[in-house]
């Protein structure tokens, strides 16, 4: 359901962060995408919702290739994807329950249909109860707890993660994982971007590794 | 639809919410919009208070149509057709030569009218218009003059035209200070605007991360800055409802000395809107160019 078609991504500078990268995601698919910093892990997932277009190529999803689509286009596309990016990117003036709230109140969602699933998804990711307290007053590994509430709060069918487990400590990154892996288990695909190659490797996911903006695929 | 509603509820929230967490910043800038409103807001007002002054202390304007002193009755009876057949005129009176002579006399000038041999007053109509256009005012003269056995037509617009060219002169110059006024109250509100989005750089960028289009993104900007406007139209409602209150004593003691009577007046419900509504539409004004300059492209 994502394509990648010989996609290549040179930046305003100049410099060529990925090179030729072809690779195709199936539905219901855990792909781990790691590579050394600079590798172009980052790029490549931000390809998928239109943040950066390709200088090159095609990124297709669900056969639409979408680094052709116009821009006012681009809500709706982001709307059935959901997005972990490497900041987090909380707002820190609002409460959890606000943060994880956002995407349904873009769509304008009624007020108590979108609470009951803030609260399923701040239940999901461990924080149930937690939804009056600010963003600043959490650890970092709640902090990304959050940002994946925000993430699945839509039900998205894809989930993109860029190292959603950076700067965690060994437990907190092992908890982070399991619950990327057990919305793969509910049948959401999952692709997953770390430089920690160790994080997933009890349940051997389909790995693709970047180098210096090439890809290269496990077996 | 109901979609459409909670979008724009939320954006409604949201802008209020930014209003009240800066007072201060809410009421200076209300103020500052209010008192620039109030200035044309009461200039209208003085205007439309002296037009109908005007209106009280004269009465309608009159034409007094004489008639030729040779007329005979059936000269007088056609020309009451012809005034009975104009649309414009509110009224008219005859006045008989005998009648006038007795009014004369009654006014102090019997001896003097005692020595006549016989009356020297024509016939004569006293038509009331229905407007007080100097200019109807004049075409209907010049009509009546050319009429038959018709010896002199005398309006008193003389002042009339005065009022009125006065009048014209005062609404181009609040017309005039109204724009010049409501240009700086759209900069206030484009400056607001673009502070605010700079500082919520962030949460507009997380937004359009997450879906949000471009209408969800402006719809709170939109309704900040027509909000903002509606309160300074409602601050200058109120400073032109001071005035008059403070006004009304000086005014009615002056009108007596004049020996009239005369309450200034406030403004009315549809001005009251309509200064309101003027404010809001201004502010959404400056939020538009803010929103187009700033946002476009993010
Ligand atoms: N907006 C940009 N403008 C110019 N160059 C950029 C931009 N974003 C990234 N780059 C460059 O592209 C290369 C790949 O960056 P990218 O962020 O994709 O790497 P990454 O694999 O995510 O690294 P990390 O693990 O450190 O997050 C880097 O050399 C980076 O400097
Ligand atoms: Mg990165």
């Amino acid at each position: 359901m994502i394509v990648f078609e010989d996609v290549a991504k040179r930046y305003a500078g100049g410099y060529t962060a990925l090179a030729g990268v072809s690779f195709e995601i199936r539905h219901g698919e855990l792909v781990v995408l790691s590579g050394h910093s600079g590798a172009g892990k980052s790029t490549l997932l931000k390809l998928i919702p239109a943040i950066e277009r390709p200088s090159a190529g095609a990124v297709r999803i669900n056969g639409e290739d979408v680094s052709r689509l116009p821009r006012r286009a681009i809500p709706y596309l982001r709307r059935n994807l959901g997005l972990v990016l490497q900041e987090s990117r909380l707002l820190f003036d609002r409460s959890v329950f606000d943060n994880v709230m956002l995407p349904l109140a873009i769509t304008g969602h009624p007020p108590g249909d979108a609470a009951r699933r803030v609260a399923a998804a701040l239940e999901r990711v461990g924080l149930e109860g937690r939804g009056k307290e600010m963003p600043a007053g959490l650890s970092g590994g709640e902090q990304q707890r959050v940002a994946i509430a925000r993430a699945i709060v839509n039900r998205p069918s894809v989930l993109l993660a860029d190292e959603p487990t950076a700067h965690l400590d060994p437990a907190s990154a092992a908890g982070i994982a399991n619950l990327f892996k057990s919305f793969n288990g509910a049948g959401v695909t999952v692709l997953v971007s770390t430089h920690d190659a160790s994080l997933f490797a009890t349940s051997a996911p389909r790995r693709l590794t970047l180098v210096k903006g090439l890809l290269s695929e496990d077996a | 639809m109901s979609n459409w509603l909670y979008l724009h509820l939320r954006a409604i929230a949201q802008a209020s919410g930014r209003l009240a967490r800066q007072p201060l910043g809410t009421l200076l800038s209300a103020l500052v919009m209010g008192i620039a409103l109030s200035l044309p807001a009461g200039g209208y007002l003085l205007l439309d208070n002296v037009a109908s002054m005007a209106r009280g202390v004269s009465g309608t304007p009159e034409i007094s149509v004489f008639m030729d002193a040779a007329a005979a009755a059936e000269d007088a009876a056609a020309i009451e057709k012809r005034l009975r057949a104009d649309p414009q005129l509110a009224s008219f009176r005859f006045v008989p030569r005998d009648e006038a002579l007795k009014q004369l006399a009654a006014g102090g000038l019997g001896d003097v009218l005692g020595g006549l041999e016989s009356n020297p007053l024509p016939d004569a109509f006293v038509v009331t218009l229905r407007t007080g256009d100097p200019e109807v005012f004049d075409t209907l003269a010049a009509q009546m003059r050319a009429w038959p056995k018709v010896a002199h037509v005398q309006l008193d617009s003389g002042w009339v035209k005065r009022l009125h060219a006065l009048l014209a002169l005062g609404r181009s110059a609040v017309v005039m200070l109204a724009a010049l006024l409501g240009f700086a109250l759209v900069i206030v509100t484009f400056n607001t605007i673009r502070l605010q989005i700079m500082t919520q750089r962030n949460e507009i960028e997380v937004s359009r991360l997450l879906g949000a289009t471009d209408p969800f993104i402006r719809r709170p900007f939109y309704w900040f800055g027509s909000l903002q406007g509606m309160l300074g139209g409602l601050v200058a409602l109120g400073a032109v409802w001071l005035g008059v209150m403070g006004l009304s004593a000086p005014v009615a003691a002056l009108a007596e000395t004049y020996g009239a009577v005369f309450a200034l007046s406030g403004p009315q419900w549809p001005e009251s809107v309509a200064i309101v509504l003027f404010a809001a539409f201004l502010g959404w004004l400056g939020a538009e160019i803010s929103v187009r300059r700033h946002l476009a492209g993010t």
